[in-house]
């Protein structure tokens, strides 16, 4: 016995390794042949060793419920999932192309703000929206960037086609755990390494600190860059530790940084010392409790003016979330037109806007067959996934959506794509998953080969966040030669 | 280098050498017993006056039986010197200092940390407390291994050494004292052969007895370990080896003068005076004297370098 097929149906999904017609795919083919060599035995095997390298790198995530904090283990599905090389240069372009309008567009927002004037973008949009940060008019990061580290959710839907399901501009995480889940595989199946041309991912770090050590004010060789995080009680505090590590750069905390004369220092065993950039990984609102939120003690006193009079930058700059909105997102296609004169290269989902009488409408009517969102959560807390509510759920967001509809926006339920999936034993079975590229964008761009594969882990759930019962898979870039 | 992390390196280190001090000095305590004659009566309690736990020992047990004992000193979670605590300490500062240590230092500390939330009723238990103790041992030397070999002599490096040696330094006079505290309450203190065994355990104990035999080259005696303990410039656990490291690490870090100050003082008189020949209450009184001196240079490390402002 090997790999189990029996039960392996994709119905009508788009199925990443398996063609309709039940053969492997170009780029999984070398994957597929060798999988079916597999006894039962060898399986059980590379699922140990692939428990033991997690659990050795201690690759773990925090979970938060009110019996404590729980530190799990990575879930971690063995067999990768593939995407031709071809395809992704197109949309590794496509997804360059969707952060350097954004950027214009934030950038814009925080000047002029042209495109509220020449109504591409209602001029309510913007007021209401949670992430306008109005503390951050009339500054001018460098480059003219504000978003410098970008991790966008893409689906593929029936057809194959790539779409963007949402742009995370905050503080998007998940880039250690693309490079574990390598890590990981390297040890799990070190021969397909040798057949496949899979493109590598682990330079990751290095263009991460190229592009943080370009936005720096001062003309340093080697300018100060540093990580901040919340602390170790950060469900990504394993992220924030593993970036700092393979970029060789000081991990810090709000209390080790000081701000005099409008300059950050860090307290250091030499006395202080001045830091040019701040990766941080602590939301806005928590920065500077000088200007937001007076009782936070993440941050640091004084930090918004010494970004404002251009003595440190700050990546992502603060303020960089309004795009993140997801009703701004419905707006992106348009965006792209207007700044860069270009059509776009990646799609979006078909998305109502609930703040706009017409498609709220629609909304409400169709509330059952659609996937309703909040604008600014994530996580994918607080959403609702019509087909799948109750009648009591379906009411509920009913009045949600009534009483606050600029918080809300609505897609169809997509026909999330499938890959192979181990469920149990030797059984494979198909499972849906999304995938999370990062893009970087300082003085040049940068787009990871391939990105995070979520899997929702769960039969026919749709819901891969690992705070909701998802797991994951390396993600393959392979260069069929075609 | 951030003073925050300065100081998580130094803690990592001292915990991790109270970690392997432990199993050594159960796994010893363990053969000693098994070597004593049967009308000596040798406590598992020392162990616990070693520590200066009595009172935490006291609030959580009645008896003071070699399973209450090895359990508080291995497994119980509510002791903060227990074995498993100071892994876990070992633990959360690596885990927070990841930066600027070897990489595989997380994964070996982190594997041992499993290793022992899983095995720690093989300590407890006689049958193979051994290898157990054995393993965490190995492990404990593996990081030592990592940082000797894997990681460039930097600010950080100098952190942990400075943690490592002052953590030895301490262990070595506690252990020194439990000896002489030993015989103290024997009748037969004069016994040669007690004495034999008790002064080769506390060797063993600080893994000198082969040096020991190499270097002084008679049978094992109280006045030839103390001294060898306290004294030999190339020993890694004497005193002395422990206090020139510890000068040398000053030495190669930022604003040292205070410590530079502090540490030569305490060179040129710690090893002053020891009373050689009466190992019974005047030792046991000079090595209070030394223990304090050692604490207060952690305070001087502290002010100096952790914090500053």
């Amino acid at each position: 016995m090997s790999l189990n097929w029996e039960n392996y149906q994709t119905q009508d999904f788009f199925d990443e390794l398996v063609t309709a017609k039940g053969r492997a795919r170009k780029p999984a083919s070398n994957l597929i042949r060798y999988l079916r060599q597999f006894s039962n035995e060898e399986i059980e095997r590379r699922k140990k060793l692939a428990e033991v390298a997690i659990k050795q790198m201690g690759v773990s995530f925090t979970i938060y419920s009110e019996a404590g904090n729980i530190d799990r283990a990575w879930p971690f599905d063995i067999i990768p999932r593939t995407i031709s090389a071809t395809q992704w240069r197109t949309t590794a372009e496509g997804l360059s192309q969707r952060l350097r309008a954004l950027n214009l567009f934030i950038d814009d927002l925080y000047h002029d703000q042209r495109i509220l004037k020449d109504k591409i973008i209602p001029e309510h949009v913007i007021k209401q929206s949670k992430n306008f940060r109005k503390e951050c008019i009339g500054a001018s990061p460098k480059h003219g960037v504000w978003a410098h580290i970008c991790g966008s959710d893409l689906v593929r839907d029936e057809s194959g086609q790539f779409f963007v399901l949402e742009d995370n501009l905050r503080v998007p995480s998940g880039v250690s755990y693309l490079l574990e889940n390598r890590a990981v595989t390297k040890r799990v199946f070190p021969e397909l390494f040798k057949t496949t041309a899979i493109e590598p991912v682990n330079d990751y770090p290095d263009h991460l600190l190229s592009m943080l050590s370009s936005l720096s004010p001062r003309r340093l060789k080697q300018p100060h860059v540093v990580v901040l995080t919340p602390g170790i009680f950060n469900s990504a505090y394993f992220e924030h530790a593993y970036l700092a590590q393979k970029m060789g750069v000081e991990l810090v905390e709000g209390a080790d940084l000081i701000v005099k004369d409008n300059s950050v220092y860090m307290k250091s065993i030499d006395g202080l010392q001045q830091v040019d950039v701040i990766y941080r990984r602590i939301d806005d609102l928590y920065l500077d409790p000088e200007v937001f939120n007076k009782d936070s003690v993440l941050g640091v006193p004084g930090l918004m003016r010494a970004w404002k009079s251009g003595k440190v930058a700050l990546a992502n700059a603060p303020g960089a979330g309004v795009a993140d909105d997801k009703v701004i997102y419905a707006y992106v296609p348009k965006i792209i037109k207007y700044y860069l004169d270009e059509e776009p290269l990646i799609s979006n989902v078909e998305t109502f806007v609930c703040a706009d009488p017409k498609e709220r409408d629609h909304v409400l009517a169709n509330l059952d067959k659609l996937v309703i969102k909040p604008a600014n959560e994530s996580g994918g807390y607080g959403m609702l996934i019509g087909p799948h509510a109750t009648k009591k759920e379906l009411n509920q967001f009913k009045a949600l959506i009534k009483s606050n509809p600029r918080n809300y926006i609505a897609q169809p339920t997509l026909k999330l794509s499938v890959a192979p999936t181990l469920v149990e034993g030797n059984l494979v079975e198909p499972r849906h998953l999304d995938l999370r590229p990062f893009i970087l964008q300082g003085k040049e761009s940068y787009v990871t080969a391939g990105g995070l594969t979520r899997v929702a882990m769960r039969k026919g759930s749709l819901v891969v966040n690992s705070s909701q019962g998802g797991g994951s898979k390396d993600t393959w870039v392979v260069d069929t030669g075609t | 280098m951030l003073s925050r992390v300065a100081e998580r390196i130094y803690w990592a280190a001292r915990y991790l050498e109270r970690v392997e001090n432990t199993s050594r000095l159960v796994r010893n305590y363990t053969l000693l017993l098994l070597d004593l004659p049967q009308n000596v009566d040798l406590s598992w309690y020392n162990l616990i006056i070693l520590n200066n736990a009595e009172k935490e020992f006291s609030d959580r047990y009645q008896h003071r039986s070699e399973k209450n004992i090895i359990k508080f000193l291995l497994a119980n979670k509510d002791n903060a010197s227990a074995m498993i605590q100071c892994l876990k300490m070992v633990r959360e500062n690596v885990r927070t200092t990841r930066d600027v240590m070897p990489p595989e230092t997380w994964e070996t500390v982190n594997e041992l940390s499993l290793f022992m939330e899983e095995n720690i009723q093989q300590g407890i238990n006689r049958t193979n407390r051994h290898e157990f103790l054995d393993t965490v041992a190995q492990d404990c030397h593996k990081v030592h291994g990592l940082i000797e070999g894997a990681m460039r002599r930097d600010e950080a490096w100098q952190f942990f050494q400075l943690g490592s040696n002052i953590e030895r330094a301490d262990m070595t006079s506690r252990i020194l004292e439990s000896g002489a505290t030993m015989l103290l309450h024997q009748s037969k203190a004069s016994d040669t052969k007690l004495s034999h065994l008790v002064w080769g355990s506390i060797l063993h104990s600080l893994s000198a007895h082969h040096s020991y035999q190499r270097t002084v080259r008679t049978s094992v005696n109280g006045p030839g370990a103390v001294r060898f303990m306290l004294e030999d410039p190339h020993f890694p656990r004497t005193v002395s080896f422990c206090v020139n490291a510890l000068l040398e690490c000053a030495i190669n870090l930022p604003r040292n003068e205070t410590a530079v100050k502090h540490l030569n003082k305490l060179k040129r008189s710690a090893l002053k005076e020891i009373p050689h020949d009466n190992l019974g209450q005047p030792f046991v009184d000079w090595l209070g004297h030394l223990q304090l001196e050692i604490a207060n240079l952690h305070l001087v490390f502290s002010d100096n370098w952790f914090y500053w402002e």
